[in-house]
C-alpha cells in the first residue's frame, strides 16, 4: 500500500511525459526482436500510446513475448476490426433518410497499417511499467483464421469466442467456439460491416434533429 | 511469476480439504447433478444464468451462460454521433452510469485533441466517485443480503438515496445522468450544491463505519467468506480481472492513480487499498476501504474545486478526426475502457468497448470448480458483477 502525497504525482506525471516515447521505442524495438520476420510495423503516439502489427502466424509469440519480456501479465481484451466501409452508405453511417448511392470510400487502415479487411486486436498491460501495448495481425479473406491465445491468458476464451460470434473469425485450438451472447440459431456475424442493422433500415433514426443546422452555420 | 501449475496445485489442495470435511462425498458416491441457478435469481443481479454439475455438494464444473440481455451497443454505436453514444453508454453499469460515460468522452477527446478545463475535470472527477459511491454502496448491502443478513441491503438501499439525490441535483437524472460532454460538461453545479454533497459523505463514511462493524465484525459472515472463492494475482491477471476484485489479490495498481487520462485525482491526497488474502472476504473489505477513500476524495475535490469555464472550445457539430485511441479509466467494477477508431465522421466507425464484469466474472468456470454450492453464491457475490456490464 502506497500513500500518494500530490506533489509526488506531479513528479511522477512530469517524468513519465518525455521518458514515454524512449519507454515506447524500447517496447516496440523488443517485440521486433524477440519476433524476427513476424514483426510488422508499429506506430506510437508520443506520450500516449503504442500500436504494434505483427503477422497472423507470430500472433500467439507476440502474446508470450510481451507477458515475458514486456511484463504484460495483464491481459485487458481483444477483438477485431472489419475495415470495410459500410456498403450501406451513408444511411448507416449517420442520419440522412434516403440518401445518394454513393461510391464507397476506399479501404483504410488505421494505426500501424494493414493490407486485410479484418484485423485482430489485442491489448495488453503491463502493472509494473502502467503501460499498455495494442497489438493487431491482418487476416487473409479466403482464410478467416487465427491461432487462439488461451494457453497464453485464459482469460481470452470470452473475447475469442465473441469474436468468433461478431465477426466469424475462427480460433485455432479453442476448445470451446460457441455463441456467447447471441441465440444458438442465430445466423450472420453481427458486427461485420456488411450485416444490416435492420432497425435503422426499417425505420430513420429520429435523431437527424440533432445535427440540424442554425441558420448561417455551415455544414458538417 | 510462479507458473499455472503452482496455481492449480494450490486450488487442488484446496479441493482436496473441502473434500476431506465432507467425507459423505468421498465415502458415498453420489450420482452427478446439474443445477441451473438462474437466469432469473436474485444471486445473479440481473439475468445471468449459471449451469453447475454437482457431484454432491461439490461443483464439478460450472459455466455462466449470458446474452440474455445483450443490446448490442458495439453495433448500435457506429450509427450513432459521438454525443448520442453517451446515452447508450449509460446503460452499460446502470448503478454507477456517470462512470461509463467518461472513458469514452476522453477517447473521443484524446482523439479531438481538446482537454476539458480544470473545473470540467474537477467535477467530471466528483461525479465520478460520487457514481463510485452509489454503486459500491449496493454492493455492501446485496453481498451481506446474499450470505443471509437481510438488514444490510436495506441500510444500503436507504443510504446509496442520497448519493443519488446528489448526483440527480447537478445532472438531472438519478441513473442516467447523460452529463459528460465532449470538451467539458453539460452544466455548471447547483448553487449549495457543495455544502449538501460534504454532509453527505458524512454520512456515508458513517454508513461506512457502521458496515465496517455490522457485517465484517459478523462472525458468520467471516465464516462464510474467508478463505472463499480465493484469486492468486497471476492467475487473475492473465483472466483480466481489475478493480477491486485483483487489489483484493494484492496487487496495487489503480488506474486513477495509475493512468494518465485527464481527471483531477492526481490533485488530492488518497491512498489505494489491497488486501493480500484474494478470498471473498478481502474483496469485500477492499471494496469497503474504498468508499470510504472515495468520500475523501470528494472532500478534497470539492473544497479545491478550480473556478473558470466548464466548457471546451469545440464545434457545435462534432467531427472526431481519423484515428484510433483507447482510454480507461477505473470504474466500481474495475477497468472500463473504450477502443474508438474514426474515420474523420459524424459517427465512430467502430467502438470495442471494455467492460470490467465481462471479464471479471470469465473466471467463474475456473474459480468454481470444486466449491461447495452455498459458496457459489458467495463467489459471485463478492466478484460483484453487474449484468448490463457483461452483456454491453
Amino acid at each position: 500500500m502506497t500513500q500518494l502525497s500530490s506533489t509526488e504525482v506531479e513528479n511522477d506525471a512530469a517524468e513519465t511525459g518525455p521518458q514515454s516515447d524512449e519507454r515506447r521505442e524500447a517496447w516496440a524495438a523488443q517485440l521486433a526482436e524477440a519476433l524476427g520476420d513476424g514483426f510488422a510495423e508499429h506506430h506510437i503516439i508520443p506520450g500516449s500510446d503504442l500500436w504494434v502489427r505483427v503477422n497472423r502466424e507470430s500472433w500467439t509469440d507476440a502474446a508470450s513475448a510481451a507477458r515475458d519480456q514486456l511484463d504484460c501479465q495483464f491481459f485487458d481484451w481483444l477483438s477485431a476490426i472489419d475495415w470495410l466501409p459500410s456498403p450501406y452508405g451513408r444511411d448507416m453511417d449517420a442520419q440522412e433518410d434516403n440518401p445518394e448511392p454513393k461510391a464507397a470510400d476506399p479501404m483504410e487502415q488505421g494505426h500501424a497499417g494493414g493490407e486485410t479487411r479484418f484485423q485482430m486486436v489485442m491489448r495488453l498491460y503491463s502493472i509494473s511499467e502502467h503501460m499498455g501495448i495494442t497489438i493487431k495481425a491482418d487476416l487473409p479473406d479466403d482464410d478467416l483464421s487465427i491461432d487462439t491465445l488461451i494457453s497464453t491468458f485464459p482469460g481470452a476464451n470470452w473475447h475469442e469466442r465473441e469474436a468468433w460470434e461478431m465477426f466469424g473469425i475462427h480460433f485455432n485450438g479453442h476448445p470451446d467456439l460457441r455463441n456467447i451472447y447471441l441465440p444458438g440459431a442465430f445466423e450472420g456475424n453481427p458486427l461485420r460491416k456488411d450485416f444490416p442493422l435492420l432497425a435503422r433500415r426499417v425505420k430513420p433514426w429520429p435523431g437527424i434533429v440533432d445535427v440540424e443546422l442554425f441558420p448561417g452555420e455551415e455544414g458538417p | 511469476m510462479t507458473s499455472v501449475s503452482a496455481d492449480q496445485r494450490q486450488q487442488l489442495a484446496y479441493v482436496a480439504t473441502q473434500a476431506a470435511d465432507a467425507r459423505l462425498n468421498v465415502e458415498i458416491e453420489t450420482e452427478g447433478m446439474t443445477l441451473n441457478i438462474g437466469p432469473q435469481h436474485p444471486a445473479t443481479h440481473g439475468t445471468l444464468r449459471l449451469v453447475a454439475r454437482l457431484d454432491g455438494e461439490q461443483v464439478v464444473e460450472a459455466e455462466p451462460i449470458m446474452g440474455y440481455m445483450h443490446r448490442g451497443y458495439e453495433k448500435l454505436a457506429e450509427v450513432r454521433t459521438y454525443p448520442q453514444v453517451t446515452t447508450l453508454i449509460n446503460r452499460i453499469d446502470w448503478l454507477g452510469s456517470f462512470a461509463n460515460e467518461v472513458p469514452f468522452i476522453l477517447a473521443a477527446e484524446k482523439l479531438m485533441e481538446v482537454e476539458a478545463p480544470p473545473r470540467a475535470q474537477w467535477i467530471r472527477t466528483v461525479l465520478f466517485e460520487l457514481s463510485r459511491i452509489a454503486n459500491i454502496t449496493l454492493f455492501l448491502g446485496d453481498m451481506a443480503v446474499q450470505l443471509g443478513a437481510l438488514t444490510p441491503v436495506f441500510m444500503a438501499f436507504r443510504d446509496r438515496e442520497f448519493v443519488l439525490n446528489q448526483i440527480e441535483a447537478a445532472t438531472g437524472g438519478r441513473f442516467h445522468p447523460n452529463f459528460d460532454r465532449i470538451g467539458g460538461l453539460k452544466d455548471d453545479l447547483p448553487q449549495g450544491w457543495i455544502d449538501d454533497t460534504k454532509q453527505t459523505m458524512e454520512k456515508m463514511r458513517d454508513f461506512c463505519d457502521e458496515f465496517e462493524e455490522l457485517v465484517l465484525g459478523n462472525e458468520i459472515f467471516q465464516a462464510r467468506s474467508r478463505g472463499i472463492g480465493i484469486v492468486p494475482a497471476e492467475v487473475g491477471l492473465a483472466y483480466g480481472l481489475s478493480g477491486a476484485n485483483i487489489r483484493a489479490s494484492g496487487v496495487d495498481w489503480d488506474l486513477r492513480r495509475d493512468g494518465h487520462e485527464a481527471l483531477a485525482y492526481d490533485q488530492v491526497d488518497w491512498k489505494v487499498w489491497t488486501h493480500p488474502d484474494g478470498d471473498s472476504f478481502a474483496r469485500y473489505w477492499v471494496r469497503l476501504q474504498e468508499t470510504r477513500e472515495a468520500t475523501h476524495i470528494v472532500d478534497q475535490l470539492l473544497d479545491g474545486l478550480p473556478s473558470g469555464p466548464i466548457m471546451a472550445k469545440v464545434p457545435r457539430i462534432i467531427k472526431v478526426p481519423a484515428g484510433e485511441a483507447y482510454a480507461a479509466t477505473e470504474n466500481p467494477l474495475g477497468e472500463m475502457g473504450y477502443y474508438v477508431v474514426s474515420k474523420g465522421d459524424l459517427v465512430p466507425f467502430r467502438v470495442k468497448i471494455r467492460s470490467a464484469s465481462f471479464s471479471n466474472i470469465s473466471i467463474t468456470p475456473w474459480l468454481l470448480k470444486g466449491v461447495y454450492v452455498p459458496d457459489i453464491i458467495t463467489i459471485l457475490a463478492s466478484l460483484y458483477f453487474i449484468l448490463g456490464d457483461i452483456d454491453r
